[in-house]
């Protein structure tokens, strides 16, 4: 073989391990999902194709169209207050004008290395009526203990979670992005008489736009799979959340408590299809919106 | 994202994120305003850690007796831990023991994996390249937890479930990963260096190993660190493929002692709850060392995803 061939064939065995694992752990269990999803398990007759019977059953399904309608509300709030935060952050410890911005940096980060079971685990016990430092405080003014579990609240309890647990992810992303931009930028919009607020809205955010979108798409994912926060409040506060509180938990309680294998199948796909398809208007719009 | 996405016109074309000049920074004025403003925002993150701190050196009576930001009487971290590690004949240190055989694995493996081809793909043109990328790509916005349950059910027909490798396989394929190395190799990789190693008659395999992952290697730690992350951290996974809790992670683990605790009651009784509470202190501490320890490697390669697309 020569060395121009060798080459030639060198890249696709690079890239052929992780695409056969590709190919197993990815695309084999989507397809899997798919083809599942066309049957049912029946009483009579058994394991029958029933075409797109389950996805008509599934968008039709109350308790499917609750739980995603739950989690798109969530993303809609969570989301935005989330990156704006990052954001703000993101500028203030680019600015230079902060002492102690390593610790604080770092310290914003840290949420982000714990484990989110630890994180729901600890918040749950915090927001708790029992031994939670509000309700103790609360308390001692003599005022009721604030219900942070009760139905009107949890959404925004679960959105205090996932925000305290992202935050500091979403800022490091983007602080890293803004570190980049280069030093002769600053001194072309300081000649041109540009003070810091104009510097930021200016060149620091169209700079970022790449990044920005990388987080929210990364939100996007993140808010519609929401299943770990909800599922470790779920034995504190079981009246209020259901098993179908948000649609990844329906699809879990569906293939693993219901049995229902086929259907969870079918949840699986769809919820997975909302989110690709959310993705794709998130980048459609940020692209739009550039070039107008 | 290639396609779709526009790339950044205000990013410098550096040549290695790592060599990118840090630009001088005016180190004149400092805000005490903003400062404030941050250092509580920093209080905001820290408090739930600060109370957990505080919670794992009380015991279960205390928990509930004293106040939960300042600690009781009788601090008994020691104590607590011990007894963490001891429950159930040290089910914990199992637990911790699997945590970190699932995530050690899963992380160089899906580093090694992500770094050669990524490498493949920014560094060598063959049929059909693109289509593959794209499609690894696209992969991105699928939903990890969307793929849990029909990879379940394959792997419950392929008999892997209840073992190690349920875990392990599904955490080795990190498309973004992938993507980030691809965008590293690029820069950090010069064409100029390949072709003189070439020349001298080294092998694909050899430049690979001796020159390119060593050139790599920020990118190659921010991959590591964050699938080190992911899967430390995985709950859906472990849940629904495991039932034997010999080979629970920490996660899978404190969750069931939680809901042990609760279920014992909302009183004194349930003494899990110190356990509980201490145990989540531990599964912390690894991780937020290995961070701080690494720091300088992954914010470069971080720089590389976040700002070119």
């Amino acid at each position: 073989m020569t060395a121009a061939r060798r080459r030639r064939a060198a890249g696709p065995l690079f890239v052929a391990p992780f695409l056969a694992l590709f190919l197993l752990l990815f695309l084999a269990p989507l397809g899997y999902a798919a083809y599942l999803s066309l049957f049912q398990d029946r009483l009579i007759g058994g394991n029958v194709f029933v075409g797109l019977d389950n996805y008509t059953q599934a968008l039709r399904d109350p308790q499917l169209l609750h739980g995603v309608g739950r989690v798109a509300l969530f993303f809609v709030i969570q989301v935005p207050l989330m990156l704006l935060l990052a954001l703000l952050f993101a500028l203030a410890l680019d600015s230079g004008l902060l002492r102690l911005a390593r610790v604080i940096r770092l310290g914003i980060f840290v949420p982000y290395a714990v484990p989110s079971v630890v994180a729901a685990l600890m918040w749950g016990y915090l927001y708790g009526p029992d031994f939670g430092p509000f309700a103790q405080l609360s308390r001692d003014l003599g005022l009721p203990a604030p219900d942070f579990l009760s139905d009107g609240r949890l959404l925004g309890s679960l959105a205090n979670i996932v925000t305290w647990e992202f935050v500091g992810y979403n800022m490091i992303i983007l602080y890293a992005a803004l570190r980049t931009i280069p030093q002769e930028l600053y001194e072309a919009a300081a000649m041109d008489g540009a003070g810091a607020w104009r510097i930021a809205w200016s060149v620091k955010l169209p700079a970022l736009r790449p990044a920005l979108l990388l987080t929210l798409l990364f939100s996007v994912i993140g808010s519609f799979q929401l299943f770990n926060e909800p599922n470790l409040l779920m034995k504190i506060a079981p009246d209020v959340i259901s098993s179908s509180y948000t649609a990844n938990l329906y699809a879990y309680s569906l293939a693993f408590t219901g049995q229902q294998v086929n259907y969870a199948a079918t949840v699986s796909f769809l919820l997975g299809l909302v989110i690709v398809i959310a993705s794709y208007a998130v980048l459609l719009t940020a692209n739009r919106r550039r070039t107008p | 994202m290639t396609t779709t996405t526009p790339t950044a016109t205000a990013v410098p074309k550096t040549t290695a994120p790592e060599t990118t000049p840090r630009r001088a920074r005016r180190r004149a004025r400092r805000s005490t305003p903003l400062t404030i403003a941050m250092l509580a925002a920093l209080a905001y993150f820290l408090l739930p850690l600060f109370w957990l701190l505080i919670a794992s050196t009380k015991s279960t009576q205390d928990l509930f007796n004293s106040f939960g930001l300042w600690f009781s009487h009788a601090p008994q971290l020691l104590t607590n831990i011990r007894e963490t590690l001891t429950q159930d004949d040290g089910v914990f240190v199992h637990w911790l023991l699997n945590t970190v055989l699932y995530a050690v694995v899963s992380a160089v493996g899906a580093a090694l994996l992500a770094a050669a081809g990524g490498y493949g793909f920014a560094k060598f043109r063959f049929r059909g390249d693109r289509l593959a990328f794209n499609l690894v790509l696209g992969a991105v916005m699928v939903p990890t937890t969307a793929l849990a349950i029909p990879t379940y059910l394959l792997f419950a027909k392929a008999g892997l479930v209840n073992t190690p490798w349920a875990i392990i396989l599904p955490s080795l394929v990190n498309p973004f990963g992938l993507y980030l190395m691809r965008i590293y190799a690029a820069d950090a990789v010069p064409d100029s260096l390949l072709e003189a190693a070439r020349i001298d008659g080294a092998g694909e395999a050899r430049i690979f190993f001796r020159i390119a992952l060593r050139l790599l290697g920020p990118g190659l730690v921010t991959v590591l660190l964050f699938t080190l992350v992911a899967t430390w951290n995985n709950y859906f996974l472990p849940l629904i493929m495991l039932n034997d809790p010999d080979l629970y992670p920490i996660t899978v683990g404190l969750a069931s002692w939680a809901a042990q605790a609760q279920n014992g009651g909302a009183g004194a009784s349930s003494d899990m709850l110190a356990l509980v509470v201490t145990g989540s202190l531990l599964s912390i501490v690894p991780l937020v060392v290995a961070f701080l320890m690494l720091q300088r490697y992954w914010q470069s390669g971080l720089a590389a995803g976040g700002v070119k697309q």
